[in-house]
């Protein structure tokens, strides 16, 4: 009990060290959980932070926060799991809360005005390239394309929620693969 | 009451994210944009703002939709929204997580899910674009040109940066302050 205790303890630091120092969340969080949970503390093998992660991208909910429970669970349950979430959490949580404030004093001038205007150009590029990574790691085909160019133009031109559209092709998927299975392909 | 809407709200978004990095972006959009709590370019300025302040996206923008909105109570109920969905599944998932990896039903879901969420961030994208710019919308007498070229430099300019140089974001966002500040007040004299 005592051990179970001072692990949480441990994961709750752990955690909020990642959530303090790593830019972008979830994938940029691997390396960090790699070193402080693998090496460090010996608590999992390189492998099942693989299998982890895998999870992770495949369950509903931000991949940061998806790991981060998930690590915590296996080293000390349930209260594992809560201190090593509510330790990513927290610094974000502080560090936005601060941020707000200052933006608010500061939005009204006009050099804060102008800046925002070239970032909002620079974000731009910064989604596109986050974009352009992510259809890189996709699966290509034609039910793929059938698939993004159809999410894309219902999400753009029609007023159709966004967890509607989610809903739907996830059950395309599902009746797609059981098609392919039945003719005898894999997915 | 602005608190039970902000968590049941992204509470929703938590539950429907798939994938990380930006996979929210087109439901906070719709969300956000829905309740009328930010507007677009409040959304737009603090993808910079997340990008540059350490933790993941997804906590960063329901703390800030959260705070602007509710204060701290309501920065609490957003965040909370957001994380208890995965909480809640990991720990059942974790349970079983042998099956639930060699699951056809799951492996199926995903094969549906992927390209769908690339789809809607390349939507998120447009929005984006039409708010960098056409922020008063298309109508021609409300286009301002000097800003839209100041835009286009940028942007293209980051595009190339980031793709060819590969610097980093937050580099490029400094960078695009800059361009933005001097543009600004050159246009003042202009």
């Amino acid at each position: 009990m005592k051990n179970k205790l001072k692990n949480a303890l441990i994961l709750f630091v752990t955690f909020f060290k990642i959530g303090a120092f790593t830019f972008g969340g979830g994938y940029a969080m691997i390396p960090i959980i790699e070193k402080e949970i693998c090496d460090k503390h010996k608590w999992l093998k390189g492998e099942e932070i693989l299998d982890i992660f895998a999870i992770a991208e495949s369950t509903p909910g931000p991949i940061a926060i998806n790991s981060a429970t998930f690590v915590g669970y296996k080293v000390a349950g349930f209260f594992g799991a809560f201190c090593a979430t509510f330790g990513v959490v927290l610094p974000s949580f502080v560090i936005i809360s601060l941020i707000s404030l200052v933006l608010k004093e500061f939005s009204e001038y006009k050099a804060v005005k102008y800046a925002f205007m070239g970032i909002r150009a620079g974000v731009l590029a910064l989604v596109i390239k986050a974009l352009v990574s992510m259809y890189k790691k996709c699966s290509k085909g034609l039910f793929s394309y059938i698939l993004m160019g159809g999410a894309l133009l219902i999400s753009a031109f029609t007023e159709i929620n966004v967890i509607y559209i989610i809903i739907a092709c996830a059950l395309i998927g599902l009746i797609y693969s059981v098609v392919l299975r039945k003719r005898g392909k894999e997915v | 009451m602005i608190y039970l809407e902000l968590f049941l709200t992204f509470f929703r978004i938590g539950l429907f994210t798939f994938g990380g990095g930006y996979a929210m972006l087109p439901l906070i959009q719709d969300a956000v944009l829905q309740n009328a709590w930010l507007s677009e370019e409040a959304i737009v300025n603090f993808i910079a703002v997340s990008e540059s302040t350490p933790g993941p996206f997804a906590i960063n923008i329901a703390t800030y939709v959260g705070i602007e909105t509710g204060g701290i109570l309501g920065a609490v109920c957003a965040t909370l929204g957001v994380v208890l969905p995965s909480f809640i599944v990991i720990l059942i998932v974790a349970k079983v997580y042998k099956k639930f990896q060699e699951s056809k039903t799951v492996k199926g879901c995903m094969t549906g899910l992927r390209p769908t969420v690339i789809g809607l961030i390349a939507s998120a994208v447009l929005n984006i674009g039409t708010t960098v710019f056409f922020p008063d919308g298309f109508a021609l007498a409300n286009l301002n040109f000097y800003n839209m070229a100041v835009s286009l430099v940028i942007a293209v300019l980051g595009i190339l940066l980031i793709f060819k140089k590969k610097i980093h974001p937050i580099l490029l966002i400094v960078i695009s302050a800059v361009l933005g500040i001097a543009a600004g007040f050159i246009g003042e004299l202009i």
